[in-house]
């Protein structure tokens, strides 16, 4: 029996990890699929991390994290979780893939999100074949070509940004002619000369052939069609809450959640369910910053600390 | 203890000819490459002897990356006697390459 299980290896459950453990809690495993680090490792920059003023890759950032949660005995194992349930004696059962399982006196899930896409025709299929959601692994592969990155927000910005030292050119399509950036990166944006702006447009459809993408097909909102032939196209449209493994067998929510899918905790990341917490982006509010989900794990941890010395 | 193998221009054919491979596609600065680099490492060992666990280093290499139209990465192509049979876009857990491996030998 596991005194606390943690689903997850961002910036939440290495955080949560490191004060249970620091906190005297024995026996901790976080459950995560490969290296820790979560979604951030897939930023080309960060520099919003209070203390942090080196302007550093999201892989480079997050580097030192594993060494140091790992400091006070937190265990990493390398099973992904298929299902969190609750048992008559309070305790909690993860289903392991490949059939195993686990029990656990309490349980911080910090699962987070992964990129949601577009929805147009053909992504599907050129998905991996020139649509990407990762321009710090896929960037390199359009070097001096033309490419689009799809979105408003900081993601689509700051990654069109980074896309502009590698590629050739740049177009940002986006349906609005607002952006929910940030002041400044839309400044950045529309300063940057290998960066167009393709705006009050949305994609109607990819199109390529066996080699992969080749292109997509925008209209704006008088129906007239716009072709943008290109072999890559990054989507950055939103993120979706990774919260199926609360899912249980009859199809409810093992705690209770809020209308966009993510857990509704109170200040002290505590759910609906006894000794169940959740930290980071699939909270509900979450402002979706690795300082916020540091901290929503750091307060995960001390409650199921608490939890487990006086009510486990 | 099984370590994977590097593949390279020179040795990819002749590596993937028998048996089955599982080839991981990556590069040093992709996070989710990085991410699933431990889960390549235990299936080395798991399948030593039994199935040939390979990565491709695509920064180096990209003349076989692009005669695989790698485009995304982590992109992991399964072989068999030297058929490409299967690929996965993106990082996939252990248990879900361990099951793929296993249903080709």
């Amino acid at each position: 029996m596991l005194d606390l299980a943690i689903v997850g290896g961002g910036p939440a459950g290495l955080s949560a990890g490191l004060y249970a453990t620091r906190g005297g809690l024995k026996n901790v495993v976080m459950f995560e699929k490969g290296m820790p680090g979560g979604q951030i490792t897939s930023s080309s920059e960060i520099e919003n991390y209070p203390g942090s003023a080196q302007v550093l890759s999201g892989l480079d950032f997050m580097a030192p994290w594993s060494e140091q949660c790992m400091r006070f005995g937190l265990k990493h194992v390398m099973d992904e979780v298929t299902r969190i349930s609750k048992n008559s004696d309070g305790t909690f059962t993860l289903s392991l893939a490949g059939g195993k399982s686990e029990e656990a006196k309490s349980v911080v899930v910090c699962t987070g999100s992964t990129p949601k896409r577009a929805e147009f025709e053909g992504e599907a299929e050129f998905f991996g074949k020139g649509i990407s959601t990762c321009a710090t692994c896929d960037g390199f592969f359009y070097k001096n070509k033309e490419v689009v990155a799809l979105g408003g927000g900081d993601t689509a910005l700051e990654e069109a940004l980074y896309l502009s030292h590698i590629c050739s050119k740049v177009y940002l399509v986006h349906r609005r002619d607002s952006f929910r950036a940030s002041p400044s990166t839309v400044e950045r944006v529309k300063n940057n000369p290998k960066i167009e702006l393709v705006l009050n447009v949305s994609v109607k459809k990819a199109y390529g052939d066996k080699m992969g993408l080749n292109g997509i097909i925008v209209v704006d909102k008088e129906g007239k069609e716009r072709d943008i032939a290109v072999p890559g196209v990054f989507v950055f449209v939103g993120m979706n809450v990774n919260n199926g493994i609360l899912k249980q067998q009859d199809g409810t929510f093992l705690c209770d959640m809020d209308e966009n899918g993510n857990v509704i905790v109170d200040l002290s990341m505590k759910t609906s369910v006894a000794g169940l917490f959740a930290a980071g982006d699939l909270r509900t509010k979450a402002s979706k910053q690795v300082v916020c989900a540091a901290g929503d794990g750091a307060t995960a941890g001390i409650q199921a600390l608490e939890y487990v010395n006086h009510h486990a | 203890m099984g370590k994977y193998l590097e593949l390279n221009a020179s040795n990819f054919d002749s590596t993937v000819a028998e048996g089955v491979a599982l080839v991981d596609f990556w590069a040093p600065w992709c996070g989710p490459c990085r991410m699933i680099a431990p889960v390549i490492d235990e299936l080395a060992g798991d399948f030593d002897g039994k199935a040939k666990i390979c990565k491709v280093n695509t920064d180096e290499e990209q003349d076989v990356a692009i005669k695989y139209g790698i485009r995304s990465i982590p992109t992991i192509l399964f072989f068999k006697n030297g058929e490409l049979v299967d690929q996965m876009i993106g990082a996939s857990s252990k248990q879900v390459l361990a099951d793929k491996i296993n249903s080709l030998l």
